[in-house]
């Protein structure tokens, strides 16, 4: 259990205020001059000390990431974008970040400006968060009034300037290339890598892109030394991580964690419990709904960090925690899944375009119960030719929880694909799409 | 990528209010000189903002000439973002959540209150013509869930009595206040009073 002291979001329920002289009080902007002073090199290394990784779902190392920016600025002058386009459903940690702890953030764009280089960041908030992206705006305000921002920003000689750029509703635009196109203004569609952002990234120049909560820690880290930091959690997954857990729970919450924690404690002393008892429990999401959900066999004993949610071919992604319990209907829960992905896919690729599609319907169909025997198999072939055949991750992110439900429901969908196939093999007509698959099956 | 329908009644002309000609500019100055097509997605808020919460395909000419940018360009960003309404919408627009953390919690229930109290169908304007609603995707408030959006606000923590309250205060054009309809001012568990710190808002 992480100890009060060694918090980072000491303000996350708001219960000292946002405005900046409340933030003052809890340290936020202290000694941010010298920190700058000890220099690029130093801010870097000790970044890559604290083994952060990146809060924004591919967990990438944040030291080295920042060292992927050319080391001098060329003719292109570097850019900072911070990605607060969170709209992975499960997930609600940015929100609270820009409500009440927007000084971390504004602080930790400047210092992180400062290590790559950038006089310019753009916060690319979601177009949902108007009220949230207000404060932020007010939040940036008052940090001008107190010269921590402008020109030779809190007294570093190092000039800094952010600007807020809202989305307007598309889940895509949370890929860092998409959301580069989306601040061009153009579609938000995800660009092919290489080259990637850190050397031409937004109007073709470096750019860095992280995660808020990412960059929210960056001042803390730097304040108590990534050693420090590193001690908290577990090794190569360090530090603290905000948890939102919703879903079946007596009291969704978010709670900022250490690395490592027990899952079933996280629930257990934080949400109140499952509803109806840890018996009750069906499945989690342990990520946001992109990443393949867990039975409760596994609930049991699972850990909340990168490494060992890989292990258990889940991830940890955003750390947005979905409970579902017994009196859910797992399918139609994944089939609502499903659809969100055929709603938000961008359209560039046609296995995600497409199959996103098809296995909305598909799942849609066996929660109706109208599916047939060989839907199992046809979906679990549209998952498999969609992963790995798209420019973004965005293709994994919607297959991925299909093939979670396969893997441990595949019960539940058998009962529910109990209808003959609509072909029967004595009616061979060649043209119609699920022959092959009855073929497959005389055969074996 | 959503579907889109532009609206068959547009008006021939849309110009910038002096205010939000002076606003545009200020939009402008966030971006670099070369780069003012960047300026596109705000420009298209204003122009919703001022035009009662829709664009028009004028809108759509006015801002691209305005940014030197091609028609179709303009009208390919306000297609694809759902956030841009292409044809009229309620005073009040409802957007309830409902992807599974929040249907898991309910959201279903909202819906039907919507379809009961407002209009049986999505992207339809009420019967006293104030108000609409639409089932989008999530709103990112998974851990205050179910809950809906009404223009700008969240309204967090509800059940379908507390739609239906708030949805008839709609109709009656007095919107009741946004926020959790559990007492909750934040998104600390509640039953564990002791976790970051020792008091509690």
């Amino acid at each position: 259990m992480l100890k009060d002291e060694d918090k980072i979001f000491k303000n996350l329920y708001n219960e000292f205020g946002w405005e900046i002289e409340n933030s003052l009080k809890i340290e936020d902007w202290k000694d941010t001059k010298n920190i700058i002073a000890k220099g690029r090199e130093w801010i870097i290394n000790e970044v890559k000390i604290s083994e952060l990784r990146g809060r924004g779902g591919a967990g990438f190392s944040t030291g080295l990431k920042w060292s992927f920016a050319p080391k001098e600025v060329g003719s292109r002058p570097h850019y900072l974008v911070i990605n607060a386009d969170e709209s992975e459903p499960g997930t609600c940690k940015d929100r609270d970040i820009l409500r009440y702890e927007p000084q971390k953030l504004i602080e930790g764009c400047l210092i992180a400006g400062f290590a790559v280089n950038a006089h310019v960041c753009y916060i690319y908030i979601r177009g949902e968060y108007l009220n949230e992206g207000k404060r932020l705006q007010e939040a940036i305000d008052q940090a001008y009034k107190k010269n921590f921002l402008g020109k030779n920003s809190c007294g570093s000689g190092w000039d800094f300037d952010i600007h807020i750029h809202f989305g307007a509703g598309a889940y895509i635009c949370g890929e860092e290339t998409a959301l580069l196109e989306s601040i061009e203004g153009n579609k938000g569609q995800p660009r092919l890598k290489p080259p990637f952002p850190a050397l031409v990234g937004l109007y073709g120049c470096p750019t860095i892109v992280n995660n808020v909560e990412t960059i929210a820690v960056i001042p803390t880290i730097l304040r108590r030394s990534g050693k420090w930091f590193a001690s908290i959690g577990k090794p190569k997954n360090t530090g603290t991580k905000i948890f939102c857990i919703s879903g079946n729970v007596n009291s969704p919450c978010n709670v900022e964690e250490e690395m490592g924690i027990p899952l079933k404690e996280l629930i257990e002393n934080y949400a109140g419990g499952v509803i109806g008892g840890w018996d009750n429990l069906q499945a989690v999401i342990p990520g946001g709904s992109s990443m393949p959900l867990l039975p409760k066999k596994i609930c049991d004993t699972i850990t909340m960090d990168f490494d060992s949610l890989i292990a258990n071919k889940s991830g940890l992604g955003t750390a947005g925690i979905v409970v579902i319990n017994k009196d859910q209907d797992i399918v139609s829960c994944m089939a609502r899944i499903a659809r969100f992905y055929k709603h938000e896919s961008c359209g560039q690729c046609t296995p995600c375009r497409e199959g996103s599609g098809w296995m909305w319907r598909i799942l849609d169909r066996a929660a109706k119960g109208n599916a047939t025997h060989s839907d199992i198999d046809l979906l679990s072939d549209v998952t498999k030719q969609i992963e790995g055949h798209t420019i973004c991750a965005f293709g994994e992110g919607s297959a991925w929880p299909v093939q979670g439900l396969l893997r441990h429901f595949k019960k539940e969908i058998d009962k529910r694909c109990s209808n003959d196939p609509l072909v029967k093999k004595k009616r061979n007509i060649p043209y119609l799409v699920d022959q092959h698959l009855l073929e497959k099956k005389d055969n074996a | 990528m959503s579907l889109k329908k532009i609206h068959d009644k547009q008006p021939e002309k849309f110009l910038f209010s002096d205010k939000n000609l002076q606003t545009a500019k200020d939009i402008l100055k966030k971006y670099p000189e070369k780069n003012k097509k960047s300026a596109v997605m705000p420009l298209l808020y204003l122009a919703q903002k001022q035009n009662q919460n829709w664009i028009p395909l004028a809108a759509m000419k006015y801002i691209a000439k305005y940014l030197s940018m091609s028609y179709i360009s303009v009208y390919e960003v306000a297609t694809f973002y759902s956030m841009y309404n292409l044809s009229p919408v309620g005073k009040y627009f409802i957007q309830v959540c409902t992807t599974s953390p929040c249907l898991i919690r309910g959201a279903d229930k909202l819906v039907k209150a919507c379809k009961e109290k407002i209009s049986p169908t999505e992207s339809q304007i009420s019967k006293n013509g104030n108000c609409s609603w639409i089932e989008v995707e999530c709103l990112g408030a998974c851990v205050s869930a179910p809950m809906m959006q009404i223009n700008d606000d969240y309204y967090e923590d509800l059940d379908e009595k507390k739609t239906i309250e708030i949805l008839e205060s709609l109709i009656k054009d007095k919107p009741l206040k946004p926020g959790s309809y559990r007492g909750r001012k934040n998104t600390a568990p509640e039953n564990n009073k002791k976790i970051n710190g020792e008091k509690y808002a």
